[in-house]
């Protein structure tokens, strides 16, 4: 289980400030969804833990400052998958999720059997096993998707940073692999942060929600205290309504403006 | 009715069980089959070279002539043959097994930085300051020589070299990603091939010995050639096929490279300079031969799939191989007159490639 801390965490690109003193504590084994309109920054925080951008304040986990720590190191704390990952061309679906191994093998060295256990072990968790050989170009865009999850559990991480992880999936396939993260999650005590746009499933499977609007926390709290009409309506300019779902969670429902047509005759 | 769909969402990670009575998934790695396939290849190819040529030498008593060598005995070759063998034909060969390895590592090499299989080792401006060195050396010097003196083939090297940083310096100061460094690789090869142009026109009587470099050459003086090139070769050649994971690493992009533990750009710059400085000396003793870099890492994709890890070390074996068939077609289709041997390179390189990927493509 990890404690990740976020304190006064900014971050930009070539000086172009894109989030500014976003502060937030996830608890071990919690799960946080990161959620805001198009271009609030919910990616460049995901990157800005990870230290991928020029970012300022700082990130631990465990008390430990993420970049005080070697690119190995870290690659073992922090497990990520980006919303649009670059898949290497022709290589199978094993040698891929053999790359979540990175951190623990030599630099040029060769993964160990116990490596190849673990990368099975996940493409069985993930049913892929059966997709093992194939080439990560022949897949279904579900298909890739858990591949690129795979990849990111075969880190063996405390805590798992997923970038938009339904992106391109059905609604049956999105549920399905957030239910597997969650299910991780209660098994391993992994900390999960995921961006998310679905706002009904972002307030179903995080425990807590935190609303960005141009690079700054605008909202933080359960998925009851942010997805509100009110608050949604404000940071989104969206017409919705919120209703509790029989687990008591909110749902979300676009409202469209009642349109007027010319009556006809 | 039921869900047509393979895999219903709520049984992801339910069917573990049936899965087991499938095959365990091994990764991709260079197996004892590759390297056997590869070797057997460069062995019956350069066996068959060397007994090729004009003094007919008999593969008995050049296989009985290897066996003298090596446990001492007295050899069946006259001082003539010997010296035919040892001092003409097998220096050649080597050459070419180690110019074809060279150009087809550094190929793939490119290939994996780039994430781009139409990228060979000329990409980066290799070529182009190869040839305006050496077009400005001939020009200047008209007593150099291309076959028997040291300064065309340093001239050569240090342009290769010097191509690749000059692209490397105008890249890195645009942008960090590769394609701005591709895009400067195209401006810097478009104004080095003019400036050759210029120069080469300036000596018109030195046209056709840059020509004939141009088009890539394979000849040896003993084992100069071989020597010189050699420590290069070998130290490229090595950072290169230890460098196989890593390309496959960098196939997943800057970012998820660095959030799996590397350094994305140190590791680039460390197998372009190790894939530059095999180009440059391949370049510096066998000018330009073209293609081998392209098709042969393209072929090994096609038949063993996408891992570097598999691509690297078999393309060493198939490049040599391809570029001493190459020169052996290059020495006998117009014997006793030599073809460059880039014409071959191409002349058979890219049919055979096109249909290959025609039939890749259909499948």
């Amino acid at each position: 289980m990890s404690l990740v801390e976020l304190e006064g965490l900014s971050a930009g690109y070539r000086g172009s400030p894109v989030l500014s003193d976003i502060s937030a504590t996830i608890g071990a084994g919690g799960w946080l969804g990161v959620i805001g309109p198009n271009g609030s920054g919910k990616s460049t925080l995901l990157k800005a833990v990870l230290g991928l951008v020029h970012h300022g304040g700082t990130v631990t986990v465990d008390g430990r400052h993420v970049s005080g720590l070697r690119q190995r190191e870290r690659a073992k704390l922090l497990g990520y998958a980006p919303q649009l990952p670059q898949l290497p061309v022709g290589i199978t679906v094993t040698d891929y999720v053999l790359l979540g191994r990175t951190p623990y093998t030599g630099l040029l060295g060769r993964e160990s059997t116990g490596d190849l256990d673990i990368v099975v072990e996940v493409l069985e968790r993930l049913d892929l096993l059966d997709l093992a050989e194939r080439a990560l170009s022949e897949l279904s865009g579900g298909e890739r998707q858990r591949a690129v999850l795979a990849r990111a559990l075969a880190q063996r991480t405390g805590v798992l940073l997923l970038d938009e992880p339904t992106t391109g999936l059905d609604v049956g396939h999105a549920q399905a692999l957030l239910d597997l993260v969650d299910e991780l999650r209660h098994e391993r005590g992994t900390t999960v942060v995921t961006t998310l746009h679905d706002l009904t499933m972002a307030g179903q499977y995080a425990e807590r929600l935190l609303l960005l609007d141009h690079g700054r926390v605008s909202a933080e709290g359960t998925p009851g205290e942010v997805l509100t009409t009110d608050v949604l309506g404000r940071h989104y300019s969206a017409r919705v309504s919120v209703l509790p779902l029989p687990d008591g969670s909110p749902s979300v429902t676009p409202v469209r403006e009642a349109v007027r047509r010319p009556l006809e005759g | 009715m039921r869900d047509s769909r393979t895999l219903p969402a709520h049984t992801l990670g339910a069917s573990a069980s049936s899965s087991r009575r499938h095959r365990r998934p091994r990764g991709s790695t260079l197996r004892p089959s590759h390297l056997l396939i590869g070797i057997a290849a460069l062995a019956v190819l350069t066996l068959v070279s060397v007994l090729t040529g004009a003094a007919e030498l008999g593969w008995q008593r050049v296989l009985a002539e290897l066996g003298a060598q090596l446990t001492g005995g007295v050899s069946p070759l006259s001082e003539r043959e010997a010296a035919i063998l040892w001092q003409l034909r097998v220096p050649r060969v080597v050459l070419a097994v180690l110019v074809g390895a060279a150009l087809a590592v550094s190929g793939a090499a490119f290939q994996g930085v780039f994430r781009n299989p139409l990228a060979d080792p000329y990409l980066l401006g290799a070529a182009s300051g190869a040839g305006l060195s050496v077009t400005i050396v001939v020009t200047a010097i008209p007593q150099v020589t291309l076959g028997s003196t040291g300064l065309a083939q340093v001239a050569a090297f240090l342009g290769a070299l010097g191509g690749v940083g000059l692209t490397w310096l105008i890249g890195r100061s645009a942008g960090p990603d590769t394609a701005t460094l591709v895009l400067a690789g195209v401006a810097v090869s478009a104004f080095l091939t003019a400036a050759q142009t210029f120069v080469q026109q300036l000596r018109v009587e030195s046209l056709q010995r840059i020509y004939m470099w141009l088009l890539g050459r394979l000849s040896t003086s003993g084992w100069y050639e071989v020597l010189t090139v050699l420590p290069g070769l070998f130290l490229a050649t090595v950072v290169l096929c230890a460098c196989g994971r890593l390309l496959d690493l960098l196939g997943t992009g800057d970012e998820e490279a660095a959030a799996l533990g590397i350094r994305p750009g140190r590791v680039r710059a460390l197998i372009l300079v190790a894939a530059s400085l095999a180009t440059a000396s391949a370049v510096s003793v066998a000018g330009l031969i073209g293609f081998v870099g392209l098709v042969v890492p393209h072929l090994v994709r096609l038949a063993l799939g996408g891992s570097y890890r598999v691509i690297v070390p078999v393309s060493l074996l198939f490049g040599g191989a391809f570029l001493v068939g190459a020169d052996m077609l290059a020495r006998t289709v117009m014997a006793p007159a030599e073809l460059p041997i880039g014409v071959i390179t191409a002349f058979t390189g890219a049919p055979f490639f096109a249909l290959l990927l025609h039939t890749s493509r259909r499948r």
